[in-house]
């Protein structure tokens, strides 16, 4: 019973948002494109910290070196932007796999300090000149937004289409994590991040999952910047300071560690919660957001997902 | 403030007379009514840029002024102006805002290279007014046919250096050149302009070029190499931290060139204090607005104006700080623009306008520097004027030059 409950609401959130495209304006497509991108970035953290405790404080790097990734492949390589979304996330996932294999000699806080390194580093590494004729150095490189299709039925205008691939893509990577999470792979995550000793007795290659993690994590993070380099049409060391590592994060932890579909919350948060801050007030709009923060993390403790549970299990629903 | 009305009224009128007959209709295109103009703006008041934010609380003070004294020929300013935090994709979603939510008439000064670069693209697609930009760099005038919904404002770091390189052939034909440049697009903008300058002359005159990463902790073995070189005048392209440096290295290994130093490094309390005022003397730069910390200025029916309006409108301004004589003065210009405009708010009399400017001079650029446009010159403000350093302050001198003339 309960399971076709939970079937029917996920029925009713597809079918939702695959109307919504066509009751909003362009530009709040656009903001809700963006929104779901970030949800595929903080879904990739999520797994990385919410299931595997593992903390990056540097994920904006990974979500740049998709972006780039997909930027060099359209304007130098004329690769069509599709194609671009899982080469991004490819590389992405070698990227992580790389750097979680030395990152295994540091936990807790030691390792949220080297991923908040890379994090503030890679700006000024996307500027060196030895890599410039690819990525443009300070100037970045500009893209033509991708077009609807010739052979679509209908007419979509662009940020339609692009919320819809958006969409489509997003509801790949959930799925994948879902699969991935529910089974074999998410109890060992699990088993690591509790009791990391009992779960190398059991017989978990611990080294193996904890760099795996990273590279799964680092990989959802590329797609979602492969995703923006295209929506945006634009890359620049700019797009990547630290601040969007620290948005990511903060994405996570208020959509609901170790949640699936908290990412959907958190991303909605990154998205939308400084534009209404500017909103309020324009001389201090960053006071106004950690106001939001406070609120948020004491009214619901364990996030946006966690809250939604917690109201499910409370009405027996 | 009253000399202000009367330049902008003359000038209004003297547009007036210019209009057609043809104008009388009211023409209006969104974000323009009888009674306001939407004039969207984008400015950086978070993140690592946010010191330019300054110029957005600047430019909102200014439109409050002109709404309280009647507004544009009878129309008040609604400006609407959103925080980008200087990170291009927040600038793609804020001017998306403005023109497809906020449904302006225009987007005016958005600041800084990547942020303009990024929504280019779009303004133009979108066939949307995006004037003034707040950036040196030479693209926004290079290209009216392919972008003709963009347009600059300042000085290209172009044609300061080709202002440069016309002093050097002039007064010191057979100098021989060190060049220390910042290695991205700021510094290679600056050599460019000097290399086209200098023309066929460059490559017998330049003895020595080295570059720095904004990385580097100093650029003193640069310096020591530039002199190595035997270079008797040194071009120092470099921002405020480095120009320090090098203007008290080579003071201290006893290198002595005729020193030409970038307008981004020539503020006397950020840069040539700490370099030394005494190791800053005879050091050239060049300039087109005026300094409020400048003491030549301060009897003047101008500054007071504008420290009238300072402290009337924008209290919590630093009225040392230049960025608010900026923000007054590419205000000032819009002004222009939309006067010029008369009843037809139309996006496409507002880029016919803004390429129309006529020696527009406005009271706190440096005397005798116009505002000069055309549909094929979108390069508002071309000209500038050298100046020397005291011991004490910036002084003056030689005429306005206009870096076109200094071409040939």
């Amino acid at each position: 019973m309960a399971i076709d409950r939970k079937r029917l609401l996920l029925i009713a959130v597809l079918v939702g948002a695959c109307v919504l495209p066509f009751l909003l304006t362009n530009y709040r497509n656009f903001q809700l494109t963006l929104a779901l991108i970030y949800a595929i970035s903080i879904l990739g953290l999520n797994i990385l910290t919410g299931w595997n405790g593992q903390i990056s404080l540097g994920h904006g790097a990974f979500f740049a070196v998709g972006a780039y990734a997909a930027a060099i492949l359209m304007s130098k390589a004329g690769v069509p932007y599709w194609a671009t979304i899982p080469v991004a996330g490819a590389v992405c996932l070698v990227a992580g796999f790389l750097f979680g294999l030395p990152a295994l000699r540091l936990e807790g806080l030691y390792l949220a300090l080297a991923t908040f390194a890379l994090g503030v580093a890679i700006p000024q590494i996307l500027k060196y000149k030895g890599i410039e004729i690819w990525t443009g150095g300070v100037q970045g490189i500009l893209l033509t937004k991708p077009r609807p299709p010739e052979w679509l039925p209908f007419r979509l205008s662009r940020d339609q289409w692009l919320y819809f691939v958006t969409l489509f893509t997003s509801g790949v990577m959930f799925l994948l994590a879902h699969n991935l999470l529910q089974g074999r792979i998410g109890r060992a995550l699990i088993a690591i991040r509790d009791h990391p000793i009992a779960a190398t007795a059991m017989g978990i290659d611990t080294a193996m999952v904890k760099s795996m993690a990273f590279g799964v994590s680092a990989m959802y993070t590329g797609v979602a910047g492969a995703l923006s380099a295209f929506v945006v049409g634009f890359v620049a060391p700019d797009s990547f300071n630290i601040f969007l590592s620290i948005s990511i994060l903060v994405g996570m932890v208020v959509g609901g560690t170790a949640s699936i579909p908290g990412a959907i919350f958190g991303g909605l948060f990154v998205q939308f919660i400084p534009n209404i801050s500017e909103e309020i007030s324009k001389s201090a709009p960053w006071a106004i957001y950690g106001v939001f923060l406070i609120v948020f993390m004491f009214l619901l403790p364990m996030g946006i997902a966690g809250a939604l549970r917690m109201l499910l299990v409370r009405f027996k629903l | 403030m009253m000399r202000l009305h009367l330049l902008l009224a003359t000038t209004a009128v003297g547009l007036a007379l210019a209009a057609s007959p043809a104008l009388a209709q009211k023409k209006y295109d969104t974000g323009a009514t009888d009674k306001e103009i939407k004039v969207g703006h984008i400015n950086p008041y978070s993140g690592p840029a946010s010191a330019y934010g300054t110029i957005g609380k600047a430019q909102t003070a200014f439109f409050n002024m002109i709404n309280d004294t009647g507004g544009i020929n009878g129309r008040k300013i609604k400006f609407i102006t959103l925080d980008d935090g200087y990170a291009p994709p927040k600038t793609v979603e804020q001017a998306r805002r403005l023109v497809e939510q906020e449904e302006v008439l225009l987007v005016f000064n958005p600041l800084g290279t990547p942020p303009n670069t990024a929504i280019r693209p779009y303004m133009t697609e979108s066939k949307v007014p995006q004037i003034l930009v707040a950036t040196g760099a030479t693209t926004w005038g290079e290209d009216p046919k392919k972008w003709p919904w963009t347009i600059g404002w300042q000085p290209t770091y172009q044609t300061e250096s080709k202002i440069y390189a016309a002093y050097i052939l002039r007064e010191k034909p057979n100098a021989k050149i060190g060049i220390l440049y910042q290695n991205d697009d700021y510094g290679k903008d600056y050599l460019k302009g000097f290399l086209d300058g200098l023309g066929d002359k460059a490559k017998s005159m330049i003895v020595s070029q080295v570059t720095y990463e904004v990385t580097d902790p100093t650029v003193d073995s640069q310096i020591v190499t530039l002199k190595g070189s035997g270079a008797d005048t040194f071009f120092n392209i470099t921002t405020p931290k480095f120009a320090a440096q090098a203007i008290r290295k080579a003071h201290d290994i006893d290198w002595k060139p005729l020193q030409f130093l970038n307008s981004v490094s020539n503020s006397v309390a950020a840069v040539l204090k700490p370099a030394g005022l005494e190791k800053s003397v005879g050091i050239i730069s060049a300039n087109y607005i005026k300094d409020p910390t400048d003491p030549q200025w301060q009897n003047t029916k101008e500054y007071k104006d504008w420290l009238e309006w300072m402290k009337k409108y924008n209290p919590q301004g630093d009225t040392q700080d230049g960025l608010n004589v900026y923000g007054y003065t590419v205000a000032q210009t819009l002004v222009q623009v939309l006067k010029q405009c008369g009843d037809t708010l139309t996006r496409e009399n507002v880029m016919r306008q803004v390429a129309n400017l006529k020696g527009l001079e406005l009271p706190m650029l440096l005397p005798g520097i116009k505002i000069d446009t055309a549909p094929d010159d979108f390069y508002p403000i071309e000209q500038e004027q050298l100046m020397k350093f005291n011991g004490t302050i910036w002084d003056l001198f030689g005429p306005i030059i206009n870096a076109r003339d200094a071409k040939s």
